[in-house]
């Protein structure tokens, strides 16, 4: 019978099938991080029960690592030496690899996974941390869990998981200049909702994918837990082995040539059914920047903070009315008249070399406008040395822009650093919900190029002003 | 786990959609590695006057003494997105939350509940409404769920009937321990794996000495 993609990985995952849609799934991966990872960890212990198979864990110091030139173990946020020093503790008591401080390898758990090709097509990986499906994009099934999950995976090596049904999305046309894959899966929020993807795995397909590279799709597959999706993949194709070939965990010789056998089959059956198929054209699309609190609060960046829908249920006309309130936005202004205070570059959304890359065209040359703090954080070593061999951290610091040491950083406030009270914040992350940079601070999100052109700017600006 | 089996409780309407799981636990007040000492900061941005503070915003409906011991929450659809901080059921646990009733949830969310003892329950938007539009007096007006009928019964003695998958229905009726049960079946595991091991051998030949 034809197969979709998911069907496909589920199906070579699957130990048994429980009752009611339920199954119970191998792991081939697990990543923990500091944040999460050390409470299952401790929890796991408390309970007397080994990690199962310590060399297929994996664990990351990047949520709440400092993230300035000659780090230590002191971290701003409240409490973080000891989540940091616990996890250092507990990862090597149980044996996992972990990503330290100071290691080489040390990045973001999503930048870092593919980059070393620890996530490859075909395997399952999980990891107590919703932004885990950004991985689907090498072909991987790969989803974000809880804690209690991830001890449940590192104790068994499996997970109970309910089959969520399956979606493809089609993107057709040719992106043009300046507009992203980050402009691709806002636009998609903002079409179908933040709750879009409820019960999904998505596929996503078509020319725009086939364009694309592999870290575009990282992209991509990164806010699908944004559209409330189980996950998102890309079958993986020629880019995709390209992109693992040579990898530190890559497959090697024999097993390469193998393990390719195996991918080249990783596709969905030319008529194999979804249960649902959405499409988008993205050759019309601009690029498109968050005005409220949702990601699904968000239009092309030419566009006007919208008039709450009409005939709305009432749960949906209070989140309006409160987005506009913690915004400071009235229906009708020009997102490009919103004046901003800061700017940011980073995360697992947005952090990897050709995102620096992009970004760096626009600012080579330019200064950041007077008043606005900008912040780069690569988001792995590997990124940071890629970055600075090719000169981009000058472009950076010439710019104005503070050029960091890896990590989440201000992708997310938890009581440490962040952007400040009330101010206007445009970034290449994921998520703009209310307090999320900071307490009451008002997130934009955007691509990297658009937040540079808006640092440039002052205001929200379109990067297509500013294309090289 | 606590078993959930019939509950009956105060209920407080929250009827905004996409309440995120930062909102629900900010990540500042994430302050020990523990899942304990979080019932404290559940809703801290809404709840409290200042950031990091405990002054009780009198405009939050939990601060209201209507509300005090509220134990099950109306919400919005999409109830959890987010984070997949399972501290956001931790602190709702901690609290004394043991139902939410919205039309969805976020996915991870929604497992973390199971796993934690609170009843994760979804009815249509018209019916969350209305329901809460019939909450005069919360104290005596109490909501009351039967999960083994799969009934919730509205203060004006509406039954409304919901679907939860059994699994889910039965790790909560009976409060299991999801890794006890799996490890009965270690062996399934590991005949599974074996077979597995050897038609996916290079997933299993992980190089010990990456050093960068
Ligand atoms: S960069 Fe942000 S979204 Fe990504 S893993 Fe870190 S905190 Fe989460």
């Amino acid at each position: 019978m034809a197969q979709t993609l998911f069907d496909k990985l589920w199906a070579d995952h699957e130990v048994t099938v429980l009752e009611d849609s339920l199954s119970l799934l191998y792991i081939d991966r697990i990543f923990l991080h500091e944040r999460t990872g050390s409470v299952a960890l401790e929890s796991l212990v408390a309970a007397g029960r080994p990690v199962l198979n310590p060399e297929k864990v994996f664990c990351s110091m990047d949520h709440i690592v400092d993230t300035h030139s000659g780090r230590t173990d002191e971290t701003l946020v409240p409490s973080g030496k000891q989540f940091i020093q616990s996890t250092r503790k507990a990862s090597q008591a149980a044996g996992i690899r972990l990503f330290d401080i100071d290691d080489p390898m040390q990045g973001i758990v999503h930048v870092i996974s593919p980059e070393l090709g620890i996530v490859q097509p075909g395997c399952t990986l999980i990891c107590p941390d919703s932004h885990t499906c950004s991985q689907g994009a090498l072909g991987a099934l790969a989803w974000g869990v809880g804690s209690s999950e991830a001890e449940h995976a590192l104790a068994t090596n499996t997970l109970v998981v309910k089959k969520p049904k399956t979606m493809r999305v089609n993107l057709t046309g040719v992106l043009e200049p300046g507009v992203t894959a980050k402009d691709v899966i806002l636009q998609l929020i903002a079409q179908y909702g933040a709750a879009g993807g409820t019960g999904y795995a998505i596929e996503f397909a078509g020319e725009v994918i086939d364009a694309m590279g592999i870290e575009a799709r990282l992209t991509l597959c990164n806010m699908a837990v944004e559209f409330s999706a189980f996950t998102a993949l890309i079958a993986p194709d020629h880019k995709t082995l390209d992109y693992i070939e040579g990898k530190p965990y890559a497959p090697q010789g024999d097993s390469w040539l193998q393990a390719k056998q195996h991918w080249d089959t990783l596709f969905s059956d030319h008529d194999a059914r979804f249960d649902k198929e959405l499409s988008l054209d993205c050759s019309q699309l601009a690029p498109v920047v968050s005005w409220g609190t949702s990601p699904q609060h968000s239009c092309a960046v030419t566009g006007t903070v919208p008039v709450m829908p009409e005939q709305s249920a009432s749960s949906d006309q209070s989140s309006y009315q409160r987005a506009y309130q913690y915004m400071d936005l009235q229906p009708g202004q020009a997102l490009t008249s919103l004046v901003i205070d800061a700017a940011f570059i980073g995360s697992c959304t947005n952090s990897r070399i050709s995102d620096l890359r992009e970004a760096a065209a626009i600012l080579r040359g330019r200064k950041v406008a007077a008043g606005v703090k900008a912040i780069c954080v690569p988001g792995s070593k590997a990124v940071k040395r890629v970055a600075e061999a090719e000169g981009l951290d000058q472009i950076f610091i010439a710019a104005g822009f503070e050029w960091r040491e890896p990590g989440c950083s201000m992708c997310f406030f938890a009581g440490g650093e962040n952007f400040g009270f009330q101010k206007r914040v445009i970034s290449s992350t994921n998520r703009n919900f209310e307090g999320r940079q900071g307490p009451e601070t008002r997130t934009h999100l955007a691509s990297p190029v658009t937040v540079a052109a808006s640092a440039i700017a002052g205001r929200i600006a379109d990067p297509r002003d500013y294309l090289p | 786990m606590t078993p959930f089996i019939t509950h009956t409780g105060v209920a407080a309407a929250l009827l905004r959609t996409n309440i995120d799981t930062d909102a629900i636990i900010p990540s500042r007040e994430m302050k020990l590695v523990s899942k304990q000492g979080l019932g404290e900061g559940l809703f801290a941005g809404w709840r409290y006057t200042q950031v990091g503070g405990r002054e009780p915003n009198p405009d939050f409906i939990l601060n209201q003494s209507a509300y005090q011991g509220t134990s099950i929450l109306l919400a919005g659809k999409n109830f959890g997105c987010g984070s997949s901080r399972e501290h956001a059921v931790w602190a709702l646990a901690e609290y004394g939350i043991r139902a939410i009733i919205a039309p969805s949830f976020g996915a991870i969310f929604y497992g973390n509940c199971i796993r934690n003892g609170i009843l994760p329950l979804s009815l249509p938007d018209e019916v969350i409404a209305a329901m809460a539009a019939q909450i005069q007096d919360p104290q005596q007006h109490q909501i009351r769920i039967d999960l083994a009928h799969r009934q919730v019964i509205g203060v004006d003695g509406t039954v409304y009937e919901f679907v939860i998958a059994k699994a889910c229905q039965h790790m909560l009726l009976d409060g299991l321990d999801q890794i006890g049960l799996t490890l009965k079946r270690a062996d399934s595991i590991a005949a599974f794996e074996s077979d597995y091991q050897k038609r996916r051998h290079w997933l299993f030949e992980l190089p010990t000495d990456v050093a960068g």
